[in-house]
């Protein structure tokens, strides 16, 4: 009975690759659950009258009927009930904060371990995938009504999905080669595999959703063109965060110098890090990446991957105030990544010929909490020090991209380049223009962006009605 | 979806495909630039659109064969198809009648500067042209240029054709027979541009050069392309390509294009020895 009693508060671990093996690979570091795990855990959930997790999801995923269909083995049931709500599964198991979000506020999490929701995200969206069972659903019938979607990141996709099964003509534009967004060129195929995302994008197309590649909106053509010339009869704008920022430190231009946006694009979007890749990428003995968030974490992992022998975190706070998921840092630490806490660059040395040699830190220490309430870094006095390395990565953020509101005179943007959009219903200063995601709020998270489009589809529906 | 309608080659390492692309065609501004892929391992390319017409739906791009990505593209025949395009990208060029026009062109520079040649002369300026390369086989666009200018020099470094010189010291010739000139366009190879616009920078004449930084997305969300402009950072695929000559940081400038020399010759190698298979 104890023994019962105990097991209830305790997660069932995801095996995963040993990180000795997996620094020479790719390939993604969980296998996932088996059935069998998947069901252990899944009788785990309280199955609550009132679940407390459902309102910490941004897109309202029915946690406990999803795991109730997992704990009683109908796991193609499981995923059809979260498509109800989210259209990416498989993407928001693998890079979601749960721990933030629905599995902090499990019941469970009081006296042991809250269930792991997310990874039963990901072994019902899985399973569903790899045993063919995706199935369409029942969409309304088709409304007249055409919608324009810029940007094919994570708050695209999900309004997209949303409007096209409630019977719009929905149409995404994407400036790369490949739909995604953030999906491919930014989250690396040892967390996230682009083949999943190339499923899940597939099956928007199936809705119906059409996705044109190659079109940069504001380029081939403004908003106003899309409404009054190809008669849309509404557009949503989520162009993200792609505007990387810098240091504005000496010899930040210096070869081996890279954005964390253009390291991952080169190495995920252009697979630099396959042999036959045309794209070049420089593969650093030691690399230096300046950051503390996830994208930081995914930058020096993904340089250890490349052939690294030193990749070394440097962040001018404490591990405390890192942003990165702490399942992230655990990841990183675990492959022998070396953290530089409490140390800020303050100059990047080059060699004659102008590739980077070495990144000038100077040490931190915290002193009172700033705006943020997180303690601010002030530096010590005489406290430089170098660390040799041929390769940096600059990971500190993105502001948004200004090409959109560039070209559209009439949207109101916020003094940080962001456009102003109500957070409840995604209505932007102009008619029938929607925004949501990074645009909107800054870099944040996938499924912030995912449940911005959710707002944004019902405002759609409502609008257009 | 995007054909190539036409394939030439106007000397050993230069060509110009015309491409199916309405919408790029009817868009497209003098000073803009494509981006095209064209093959599943390739790489995102660059090129200004050397001319276009939106009449009949296309543009135009001239390209140098000078890494794997080049090669693989000057090696596609008339009617395959691109794999990408997207465009236009950048900043048109800020066209106006400033008066008299210098445009000076150098290699494969001439091709991105012929749309401008094309639209300053548009605008009611009087253009002189200058074009050069190392020799009479690699110059392009001769007549175009000709056409559109009101005087018209031809350099080559070796003189086998025209002057025998740079277009610097062309310029450098106008200046000492007293001729003067309201605003200059440069656009060549990294170090014909810095010395070039040197001497109209220093003869007081408002300058541009288009840059060719290493480039990904041409959106602005890499920030490979980084240059620094009067001791900013500016990004060339959204801020440019275009930059006021005068505070550009060439030196930085000529060592980034050079980042993956090694990479690029050793792939053009292993390409070699599959097509000769070694």
């Amino acid at each position: 009975m104890t023994e019962n009693k105990n097991e209830r508060f305790i997660k069932t671990k995801m095996k995963e690759q040993s990180p000795a093996a997996r620094v020479g690979n790719f390939n993604e570091v969980p296998f996932g659950y088996t059935e069998d795990e998947a069901r252990k855990e899944a009788k785990r959930c309280l199955q609550c009258k009132k679940p407390l997790c459902v309102e910490g999801c941004p897109v309202e995923v029915k946690i406990p009927e999803f795991i109730k269909c997992i704990a009683d083995g109908e796991f193609a049931a499981a995923a059809r009930k979260l498509k109800e709500t989210n259209a990416l599964p498989a993407v928001c198991g693998r890079v979601c904060p749960q721990e933030e979000q629905c599995e902090i506020k499990c019941v469970l999490g009081k006296k042991g371990e809250p269930v792991a929701v997310g990874n039963l995200e990901r072994f019902a969206a899985d399973w569903e995938r790899e045993n063919s069972q995706i199935s369409i659903p029942t969409l309304k019938p088709k409304n007249g009504k055409k919608v324009g979607i810029v940007g094919s990141g994570p708050a695209g996709l999900t309004i997209a999905g949303e409007l096209a099964k409630e019977g719009f003509d929905v149409t995404v534009f994407e400036a790369l080669h490949e739909a995604g967004g953030v999906l491919v060129y930014g989250i690396p195929e040892f967390r996230l595999p682009k083949e999943i995302v190339k499923k899940e994008i597939n099956y928007l197309e199936k809705l119906g959703v059409k996705i044109i590649r190659n079109y940069v909106v504001g380029k081939a053509a403004t908003i106003d063109e899309l409404m009054n010339e190809e008669k849309y009869d509404a557009i949503f704008v989520g162009s993200g965060a792609g505007l990387p920022s810098f240091m504005n430190i000496p010899g930040e231009n210096f070869i081996g110098v890279y954005s964390a946006n253009e390291y991952l694009t080169r190495s995920n979007l252009m697979k630099a890090y396959k042999d036959d890749a045309l794209t070049p990428i420089i593969r650093g003995k030691s690399v230096v990446t300046v950051g503390g968030g996830n994208v930081a974490m995914d930058s020096a992992r993904t340089a250890l991957r490349l052939g690294a022998e030193h990749s070394i975190i440097v962040y001018r706070r404490s591990e405390a105030e890192m942003p990165a998921r702490k399942a992230e840092v655990h990841h990183a630490k675990e492959e022998g990544i070396e953290f530089n806490l409490l140390c800020n660059p303050v100059e990047i040395l080059s060699d004659e010929k102008g590739f980077a040699r070495a990144i000038r830190c100077i040490r931190m220490e915290l002193g009172e909490p700033d705006a943020s309430g997180r303690r601010r870094p002030v530096p010590v006095k005489g406290s430089e020090y170098e660390i040799p390395c041929d390769v940096v990565i600059i990971a500190i953020g993105n502001s948004p991209n200004p090409l959109i509101p560039n070209t559209t005179p009439d949207i109101e943007v916020s003094k940080w380049g962001t456009i102003v959009a109500d957070e409840k219903t995604g209505r932007t200063s102009k008619k029938q223009v929607y925004a949501g995601g990074d645009i909107v709020t800054g870099a944040a998270t996938v499924i912030l962006a995912m449940g911005a489009g959710k707002v944004a589809a019902r405002s759609v529906v409502e609008d257009l009605r | 979806m995007n054909t190539i309608l036409k394939r030439e080659q106007l000397s050993p390492q230069v060509f110009r495909f015309r491409i199916d692309a309405p919408k790029i065609a009817q868009k497209r501004k003098a000073g803009q630039f494509i981006i095209l892929r064209s093959s599943e391992e390739g790489e995102r390319l660059p090129l200004t659109i050397a001319n276009g017409n939106a009449k009949e739906g296309w543009i135009e791009i001239i390209f140098q064969v000078v890494g794997l990505g080049t090669r693989l593209l000057s090696e596609l025949k008339q009617g395959d198809s691109l794999l990408d395009l997207v465009g236009p990208l950048g900043k048109p060029t800020h066209v106006e009648n400033f008066g008299r026009c210098i445009c000076i062109g150098g290699g494969v520079g001439i091709a991105p500067l012929y749309p401008i040649v094309c639209a300053l002369k548009e605008a009611g300026n009087n253009l002189t042209t200058i074009i050069g390369a190392r020799n009479k086989s690699l110059l392009i666009l001769e007549n175009e240029m000709k056409a559109s200018s009101d005087q018209f020099i031809v350099a080559t470094d070796d003189g086998s054709y025209g002057h025998h010189g740079f277009v610097s010291d062309v310029f450098n010739n106008l200046i000492a027979e007293g001729k003067k000139f309201d605003f200059a366009i440069v656009i060549g190879p990294a170090i014909m541009m810095k010395v070039t616009t040197g001497l109209t920078v220093k003869n007081g004449i408002k300058t541009f050069a288009s840059l060719n930084p290493i480039m990904i997305d041409g959106t602005g969300m890499c920030g490979g392309c980084r240059v620094t402009v009067h001791g900013e950072t500016k990004f060339a695929c959204v801020d440019g390509p275009e930059f006021d000559a005068s505070g550009i940081d060439w030196g930085l400038l000529v060592k980034r294009l050079d980042s993956y020399k090694l990479f690029e010759s050793e792939s053009l190698k292993k390409h070699a020895c599959r097509l000769e298979g070694k």
